[in-house]
């Protein structure tokens, strides 16, 4: 017995020294790396083609949980703007944005190429997945995300790494708000603007003296959402009745709708989005809501931010239903023209504003390293800050300076009573002009941060 | 029976070697598989912490958690909220994690260990279920809620302004005094803490205290019988396994400062059960090779698109190439829960001990086939051996 213990008691120690002698290799190891890093400080940059023949893109977008729809549109948008920048296709957008130095070989004579991954709509794996296309596939932007948690979080890390990030469909204050970063831009609007943007439509719609519900995804997004809306609509005299959260991805919303049928309100607004919106609002219909007469009046829903992805899974609920959106495959301007003539071509069906706005994005980006002349993400930047172009679809747009917020018509759409086919679902109500949804860059705080990290 | 085998100490000693060299050395044979960056290595190392200590828990008292991932939730908020408000070195950080997350799971155990079986697992579901909900909305102040929380310039870092550090404009990184916490240096951090992790992992392995929570795997009745009282045990166990997935989750925060609370949702729970069951419950390296395994399905399957299997299968005929590559393409990118799902299935059917099983038979047939003439006879054990 006892000489059991010797032994065991030499073992140990002697298993002491090894983990010891192992762990000071790994320190001396760790130290090298390091080294390596801050020596190469200079003037390199995280991505850098170099001189091999390719850049890499990175698209960063969910392929599962409930936005998964509207990222299979992003990267049909991705897919189709790589191909237009490496001049296969019918060029696309290329031929109406106007200022474009984009000649179709590519983006500074190097071609194009990208790399995928899922950010599952989740904040820790988007960004695992955009650490993998930094670190392992060394791509020069990162662009992508359909909500605004995720968009945030990356963001964050693009800043941290210094690869620049062109937001997808995102559409909190937030992105270009408090959270705002030097290296993260973002062409969607904003839940400010579509505020400002229905609460004409809506006071013209239903009147000054309504009741207003509100159902909110638990999240950024949705608590912006719900800020700016009820600020708009109380402006035109409505009264906020309740605001409810809740959680992304619920499925099953009966029983945040059976309260709102006694709470006295006429008017239901939907902060919701993608499978959520379409949940929220097919039950909010089965439940009668609709056919409901409330204070005298009709009892009507309003979804905010709209999409014809949305329209489509919500089906006849989604029939005579306002709300806004940042572009529309109905446009009839030359730019929105090209882009659906050549998305339809390669897909068979229009393309989804998330679709739009990610395309539009890979472009403006790929043009500002050709008029910066180098991948440099600090001169890029400076290309795309103050960056005023037309022909993306949305009237003339600026790239505001100071918070990297793009500028632009916004539209009002509604839900078409007699769809002529599966796609033509939303009727546009009004183009509200870019005056009307402006506001001051310093209104919703936060700090850019440094050119060079 | 192996489990009363005495392992001899210079076993121990090439394990611990073994175990410091492959991990070590990752950065040069991972690269292959092309998993040599930082950001998924660190995953091994930090899920690999994670599911050994699961591993004390479930592995050797048989009793499964499902709510483990509200460890690995405490221990990231903590950590980024020592980031925040101490300083950005990873110590205190790290420090505070164990200890807060070693707390959390003491009150979670006192309650949920009164029961064992699938009402303890229920338990620990709804506490963590609770957890999440809680970090998710109701504590948003704390944890910020969906968008997670998130370092800022103007942080106060008590510690860091004493000591005269001053922010550039740059956000700070995390660091251990001096080497930083991303990149290739962070991954060494959480190596070391890996192995130093395993070594003690291991002695509890070999402690009379692991014999006995064998024990209660085995039988907690005749335990019980025998003059034991078992909870304690199980009791200390749970604590030593939450402070594992405390620091797993301090080191999340360490390599990527931002704690989000999907981090303590129901399926983060699933994962380190998954990762135990596949790579083989109550064996030593199982946990960590089925952490291997997994972390490096969701990372590199799930990139894979159409344009990556068509270059792959470019030595084909046209047609087949597509023909191929369009299967192909259900099991890889978004599809890759879908093989994960396959090959889970089939370890569990065909190797109920996980991969640590099918390592074990296959070095049987081969030590078979070199001594035809070995104690085949004293070897037959039932297919859930303990190595």
């Amino acid at each position: 017995m006892s000489e059991t213990k010797n032994t065991r008691n030499v073992s140990r120690r002697t298993v002491l020294k090894g983990t010891a002698a192992t762990t000071g290799a790994a320190l001396i190891g760790a130290s090298f790396p390091m080294h390596f890093i801050k020596n190469a400080h200079a003037q390199t940059f995280r991505g850098d083609p170099g001189s091999s023949g390719s850049v890499k893109f990175g698209f960063n977008v969910p392929q599962s949980g409930p936005y998964a729809d509207e990222g299979a549109d992003e990267l049909r948008a991705y897919q189709l703007a790589v191909k237009h920048l490496n001049g296969e296709g019918d060029g696309g957008m290329l031929n109406t944005i106007k200022p474009l130095e984009l000649k179709g070989n590519g983006v500074l004579g190097k071609k194009v190429e990208f790399v995928t991954g899922d950010t599952q709509t989740k904040s820790d794996a988007a960004r695992a997945s955009a650490k993998r296309m930094i670190e392992k596939d060394n791509v020069a932007m990162i662009t992508g995300g359909s909500s605004s948690g995720v968009a945030v979080a990356v963001q964050g890390l693009c800043q941290e790494m210094g690869v620049i990030f062109m937001a997808g469909l995102t559409h909190s204050n937030d992105t270009t708000g408090k959270d705002k970063k030097r290296y993260g831009f973002r062409h969607f609007f904003n839940a400010y603007m579509s505020g400002q943007a229905i609460a004409p439509i809506l006071k013209e719609e239903y009147g000054t003296d309504r009741r207003a519900y509100h159902l909110t995804a638990d999240y950024t997004w949705g608590w912006t959402q719900e800020e700016s809306i009820k600020a708009a609509t109380e402006n035109i005299g409505w009264e906020t009745v309740n605001t409810v959260r809740t959680p992304v991805g619920a499925g099953d919303f009966s029983q945040y709708i059976t309260p709102v049928l006694n709470s006295g309100a006429d008017v239901l607004i939907l902060n919701h989005y993608g499978k959520d919106m379409v949940n929220s609002l097919t039950q909010a219909v089965q439940f009668g809501l609709r056919d409901k007469q409330v204070n005298g009046k009709n009892f009507e829903i309003v979804v905010p931010l709209y999409s014809r992805l949305m329209a489509q899974g919500a089906g006849d609920a989604a029939k005579g239903i306002l709300g806004t959106t940042n572009w529309h495959w109905s446009l009839q301007d030359a730019g929105s023209q090209a882009f659906v003539k050549s998305f339809g071509q390669e897909y068979g069906f229009p393309p989804s504003q998330a679709a739009h706005t990610c395309y539009v994005q890979a472009l403006l980006y790929a043009n500002a390293c050709e008029m910066a002349g180098t991948f440099a993400p600090w001169e890029v930047i400076k290309q795309l800050e103050g960056f005023e172009f037309d022909g993306a679809g949305n009237g003339p747009t600026l790239y505001r300076a100071e918070d990297h917020q793009c500028f632009k018509d916004v539209l009002v759409v509604r839900g078409k009573q007699e769809p002529q086919s599966n796609f033509d679902l939303l009727e546009v109500v009004k183009e509200v002009p870019r005056a009307q949804v402006e506001y001051p860059a310093d209104m919703f705080g936060g700090e850019l941060g440094p050119y060079q990290v | 029976m192996s489990n009363t085998q005495i392992v001899s100490p210079k076993q121990d000693l090439i394990y611990m070697v073994v175990l410091s060299v492959v991990v070590l050395t990752m950065p040069i044979w991972l690269q292959p598989f092309g998993a040599a960056y930082p950001d998924l290595m660190q995953k091994f190392m930090i899920f690999g912490i994670f599911a050994i200590g699961y591993n004390v828990l479930f592995g050797l008292t048989g009793y499964l958690s499902f709510g483990h991932a509200a460890f690995l939730g405490v221990g990231s908020y903590t950590a980024v909220w020592s980031f925040k408000l101490l300083s950005m070195n990873v110590l205190p950080a790290m420090i505070f994690a164990v200890a807060l997350s070693g707390l959390f799971a003491l009150l979670i155990g006192y309650v949920s260990l009164r029961r064992s079986g699938i009402y303890f697992s229920i338990l620990t579901l709804a506490f963590a279920q609770m957890s999440y909900n809680l970090a998710y909305s109701v504590l948003t102040p704390i944890t910020n809620g969906e968008t997670g929380l998130q370092l800022t310039q103007g942080d106060a870092r008590v510690l860091d302004r004493m000591a005269g550090i001053e922010a550039s404009a740059a956000l700070p990184t995390p660091n251990l005094f001096g080497i930083e916490g991303i990149g290739y240096s962070g991954f060494y951090i959480c190596a070391v803490l890996l192995i130093i992790s395993f070594f003690i992992y291991l002695r509890i392995f070999r402690s009379a205290f692991g014999l006995k929570l064998r024990a209660i795997k085995s039988n907690q009745n005749r335990m019980g019988y025998t003059g034991y009282n078992t909870r304690p045990y199980l009791m200390t166990a749970f604590v030593i396994s939450g402070m594992y997935a405390g620091l797993a989750g301090s080191l999340l925060a360490v390599t990527d400062p931002l704690a989000g609370a999907e981090r303590m949702q129901w399926t983060a729970s699933g994962e380190v059960v998954l990762i135990t069951i596949l790579g083989g419950a109550g064996t030593l390296i199982g946990p960590l090779l089925g952490a291997g395994i997994i972390k490096y399905f969701e990372n590199i399957f799930s990139a894979f698109n159409d344009q990556v299997l068509q270059n792959a299968f470019s030595f084909l005929p046209d047609w087949l190439g597509h023909a191929v590559a369009s299967v192909a393409g259900l099991f890889v990118g978004d599809g890759w829960h879908l093989t994960l799902g396959l090959v889970f299935m089939l370890i569990v059917i065909f190797l109920p001990g996980g991969v640590m099983e099918g390592i074990t038979r296959l070095w049987r047939l081969v030590r078979s086939r070199t001594t035809s003439f070995d104690g085949n006879k004293k070897e037959q054990q039932p297919s859930t051996r303990e190595v």
